[in-house]
């Protein structure tokens, strides 16, 4: 144990990697979801008929497949991206299209009346979402999206395969360095399970910040 | 860079082998995801505190760790051990021991669903626990997991190609092999990519269907 925790430096740089990582992806998967998860209740037949066809295309495929797509074809029509890019492109798309079906579940657990109240105060679509619909869409999307979180930063530990130096990829070297096999992976685990549980506790407060006040049950909190 | 015909064709009987492993590796770890999971289940409503505590951790850490890590360990530490594995063996074991984590929570769902006064019938015609489970609850509460399970079955098929890693010869690797000794990316890669789609889409909606058909039976 003590010879793999010798190699702290390097396992303090996977450790920045993976959450660089993570927060990236998860940021460009949020913002998938919303575009997406709304196109999908969309009044244009073309835009509802545009986001199926990428919801079923990231979910369907592995997201393994996607990523050596993104890293090791795609160059080949003259697109590039460095690995950490490429990852996260393909982290994030892959859970944007999860996502966006949490964000359709919400927009529609939003009552009936709720949008018929803002056709009345004639609001216009846009300030019907952004004032109405969305912020009671919110509570109970939260819990949801912190389970596709963590699936998230799991996802991001295959981003080693494509040579990203993240806690993955650190293991491996010091396993290779060492000869050890044991405790290199125990650790990361642990490592992993650390960063898991913060983001549990994360999405926690937030999840009770959104549900206060309001006369919401959070969905799933349990 | 331009597709090929010839170069699809060419991989094509390898790939066809690797789909095979990969059905192989989704059936068996499915099967152990579905009873390991059940048997978490049951042990999580155990009277005793202490081995709930227990498994709720234990479970939490395989959930909120990646399963590559832990195709790692098993793969790589087991041997240490004296304990040797073949690299699908290890994979499965792997696969199936991650997602019953997850099946249980359906399991244990499934069976919170079944009324109190079912448990009660059943202590009052002086069933023992085997027969109560096997003849009361099981029935009742399975029907309702069936669409979830499906769910978990879809998603441990999109997780094999992780078992590349492991050196699995399975579809995507298969496919990795054939792209780095011919140095054809685009052909296989993507003959892998719509092979997932051609089993997932339809198996979603058909879990779809399943899940609107028991809706339906409910009320």
């Amino acid at each position: 144990m003590k010879e793999v925790l010798a190699f702290y430096p390097i396992l303090i740089d996977g450790t920045i990697t993976t959450i660089i990582l993570t927060v990236l992806s998860a940021i460009l998967a949020l913002g998938i979801s919303f575009v997406v998860g709304l196109s999908r209740i969309s009044k244009f037949k073309i835009v509802r008929v545009l986001a199926i066809i990428y919801l079923e295309f990231f979910r369907g495929s592995s997201a393994l497949v996607q990523m050596f797509f993104i890293y090791f074809v795609l160059p080949m029509w003259g697109i590039y991206f460095d690995a950490l890019t490429a990852g996260v492109i393909a982290i994030g798309c892959n859970l944007g299209a999860y996502g966006s079906e949490v964000v359709r579940g919400g927009v529609l657990a939003v009552g009936k009346e709720q949008h018929e109240a803002s056709l009345a105060l004639n609001y216009s679509p846009y300030k019907r979402y952004r004032y109405v619909i969305i912020p009671q869409a919110i509570p109970v999307m939260i819990p949801t999206f912190g389970n596709l979180l963590i699936e998230l930063l799991k996802l991001t530990s295959v981003a080693s395969l494509i040579t990203i130096s993240d806690l993955t990829f650190m293991a491996h070297i010091i396993r290779v360095q060492t000869a050890l096999t044991l405790e290199p992976f125990l650790v990361i685990l642990v490592i992993y399970f650390i960063i898991a549980s913060i983001l549990v506790k994360i999405v926690d407060i937030i999840a009770k910040k959104f549900s206060k006040g309001r006369n919401i049950m959070v969905a799933g909190e349990n | 860079m331009y597709w090929s015909w010839e170069v699809a064709f060419d991989v094509l009987p390898q790939l066809g082998k690797g789909v095979i492993v990969t059905i192989q590796a989704t059936i068996v770890a499915s099967i152990l995801a579905y009873v390991l999971g059940l048997g978490i289940a049951i042990l999580k409503m155990s009277k005793s505190k202490l081995l709930r505590v227990v498994l709720y951790w234990v479970t939490e850490f395989i959930r909120r760790t990646p399963i590559l890590v832990q195709l790692y360990v098993v793969f790589y530490v087991l041997p240490d051990y004296g304990i040797f594995f073949e690299a699908f063996t290890c994979g499965v074991l792997v696969l199936g021991i991650h997602f019953s984590t997850y099946t249980a929570e359906v399991f244990r769902a499934g069976i919170d669903n079944v009324p109190k006064g079912q448990w009660e019938a059943a202590k009052s015609l002086n069933y023992n626990q085997y027969q109560t489970w096997k003849n009361v609850i099981l029935p009742q509460a399975i029907p309702p997991m069936i669409p979830p399970l499906a769910n978990y079955l879809i998603t441990m098929f999109k997780e094999t190609p992780l078992l590349a890693a492991i050196t699995v010869v399975e579809l995507f690797r298969a496919a990795d092999q054939y792209s780095n000794s011919h140095y054809k990316y685009l052909e296989p890669m993507t003959l892998v990519g719509v092979f997932f789609l051609i089993v997932s889409i339809p198996s979603a909606i058909i879990a779809m269907k399943l899940e609107k058909r028991f809706k339906q039976r409910k009320i």
